[in-house]
């Protein structure tokens, strides 16, 4: 019994250390990046609009302070979205993979080899353009109640980022429901668990725990996809930093700007999962 | 119903055709010049990368922490915005040093500056595989090579490359996918002419066939990744070989 608790100390006792040390490091270079390029910049680029008084000095041009802040609505409305429905729809993708009848897999498997073997932007502007064309030109389409948010742009974007999350996520979900260990299945349906009640009670949870530390990484992906969602119209942080440089003449405070925005972003999603990762106690390599 | 009342918007394969009205060579040429940007930013990406790598093991503790910042960064920042600052000021950089060496103004080659941009992305990601898979070789073999009495540069010759080349062979087609995948992002930009989804993206605003081109594109895509994949699979059973096999 001792031993026991001396392991499950020592365990707990290095994911701390683990995450203080990563913790520490980031800090550390995010500190070198503030002052090797943050301070010059602060001093000789032009950061005035920023200001939300921008506006009243010059007359001529919008305030951008504010559409930054809608442009990060969208990054982030586009990112949770598409993560969420992607996830839900990775569930069935990787289990049909493990468990599922063969023609199932084969489908679910073709799924991920083709959604992985092509450029998200090829995807989505063969949703925007592709079928955006193709809308418009079926009566019984444009007659639905569905047509006004069909001429919008935001859902080919996210029916786009969606399918891709979960082709990404298929795969590492099928990975990990292969993982869990097959002792506690048995013993759930020793339990006398119904099939679908060991899914959802134990299948399902290990698997989302396994699957996490890389899900975390797939989430930052698919923020860093998320600036794709400018090609086609869609006012997110990124089209800002367009219109700024193309308003004001000036190339590297937007984008310099916009690049923190999505790091401090990254910085969030990882923390959030690492807080996740560590509801659940036990050891980790 | 048939299927053309479904779809008023007839599908004009003709368009695909190899001789001019067609855009079949446009895309062709598209995909030829995407795949030679992906082999040149592949290429200066895994020399970035094992250089960081080896600094990344073996250099001090400045060199050490430039890799760190580096890695980190460009693996935070999303690659469209990397691309924008890099082009920018990678041309700014470069017009400037050509002026004071006495050259007048000049152009820079697409197809060179769509290579640097995106090798300078993938150096960070190959820095991260080759210092994984240098770290995976077992010490042992490389106490031997020393116990030999081996100079360094011929011990990473000789036994660091070969030996964590199985280790690495998985991240580095996985890397390869991705420049691949990310030449597309030169469209965005601009930056290459002529590249596949650039063309793709004309010749289906030219003809309003935005389904077939884009599809077209698609497929093309998929055809490089399905044989990448296969290349791939070859290759990591030649590193394999007398090894003992995985279970």
């Amino acid at each position: 019994m001792a031993g026991a608790g001396s392991v499950s100390n020592l365990s707990i006792g290095a994911i701390t250390q683990g995450t203080t040390d990563d913790l520490m490091k980031i800090i550390k270079i995010f500190a070198v990046v503030v002052v090797v390029v943050g301070v010059p910049a602060a001093f000789f680029m032009r950061w005035d609009w920023l200001n939300p008084s921008f506006q009243e000095a010059t007359g001529a041009y919008p305030v951008y302070g504010l559409k930054l802040f809608y442009g990060v609505g969208w990054t982030v409305f586009l990112l949770l979205s598409s993560c969420c429905l992607g996830f839900m729809l990775a569930i069935p993708i990787g289990l049909v993979q493990v468990t599922g009848p063969g023609w199932l897999a084969a489908i679910a498997r073709g799924f991920c080899t083709v959604i992985r073997g092509t450029p998200l932007l090829i995807q989505l502007w063969l949703m925007y353009y592709g079928l955006g064309s193709l809308f418009p030109s079926i009566p019984w389409i444009r007659e639905s109640v569905f047509w006004p948010i069909l001429r919008e742009a935001w859902p080919y974007a996210l029916l786009a980022f969606t399918l891709s999350f979960a082709g990404y996520e298929g795969e590492i979900m099928r990975g990990a429901f292969a993982g869990v260990p097959k002792g506690e299945l048995e013993a759930a349906r020793a339990f006398g668990m119904s099939p679908f009640t060991a899914l959802r009670r134990v299948w399902l949870p290990r698997a989302i725990h396994q699957a996490l530390p890389t899900l975390s990484g797939e989430v930052v992906l698919q923020l860093k996809s998320t600036p794709l969602a400018a090609t086609v119209t869609i006012f997110d942080v990124f089209s800002v930093g367009t219109k700024v440089r193309q308003d004001l003449l000036i190339i590297y405070e937007p984008l310099l700007f916009i690049a923190l925005v999505y790091v401090t972003l990254t910085a969030i999603v990882v923390l959030a999962f690492r807080y996740l990762e560590n509801l659940v106690p036990g050891k980790r390599a | 119903m048939t299927t053309s009342e479904l779809l008023p918007l007839v599908i004009r394969w003709d368009l695909l055709a190899l001789e001019p009205p067609g855009w079949g060579m446009v895309l062709l040429r598209g995909l030829q010049q995407s795949i030679m940007i992906a082999f040149g930013a592949y290429f200066v990406g895994l020399l970035l990368g094992l250089g960081g790598a080896l600094g990344k093991l073996y250099g001090g503790p400045i060199v050490r922490s430039v890799l760190e910042g580096y890695t980190t960064i460009v693996r935070a920042v999303p690659e469209l915005i990397l691309i924008l600052i890099l082009y920018y000021a990678g041309t700014q950089l470069l017009s400037q040093i050509m002026q004071s060496y006495g050259y007048g103004r000049f152009d820079i080659n697409g197809l060179a500056a769509g290579i640097g941009v995106l090798g300078f992305v993938q150096g960070a990601y190959s820095t991260e595989v080759l210092r994984g898979a240098i770290q995976a070789i077992p010490v042992g073999q490389l106490e031997a090579a020393r116990a030999y009495g081996m100079p360094s540069v011929l011990r990473i010759r000789r036994v660091v490359l070969p030996a964590m080349m199985p280790f690495a062979i998985p991240g580095l087609a996985n890397l390869w996918l991705i420049v691949t995948k990310d030449t597309a992002l030169l469209a965005v930009v601009g930056i290459a002419p002529s590249e596949l989804s650039l063309a793709t993206r004309q010749a289906a605003g030219f003809t309003k066939q935005y389904l077939l081109f884009f599809l077209a594109a698609f497929f093309l895509y998929l055809f490089i990744s399905l044989f990448s994949n296969w290349f791939f699979r070859v290759l990591e059973r030649y590193f394999r070989r007398g090894q003992a096999k995985l279970s």
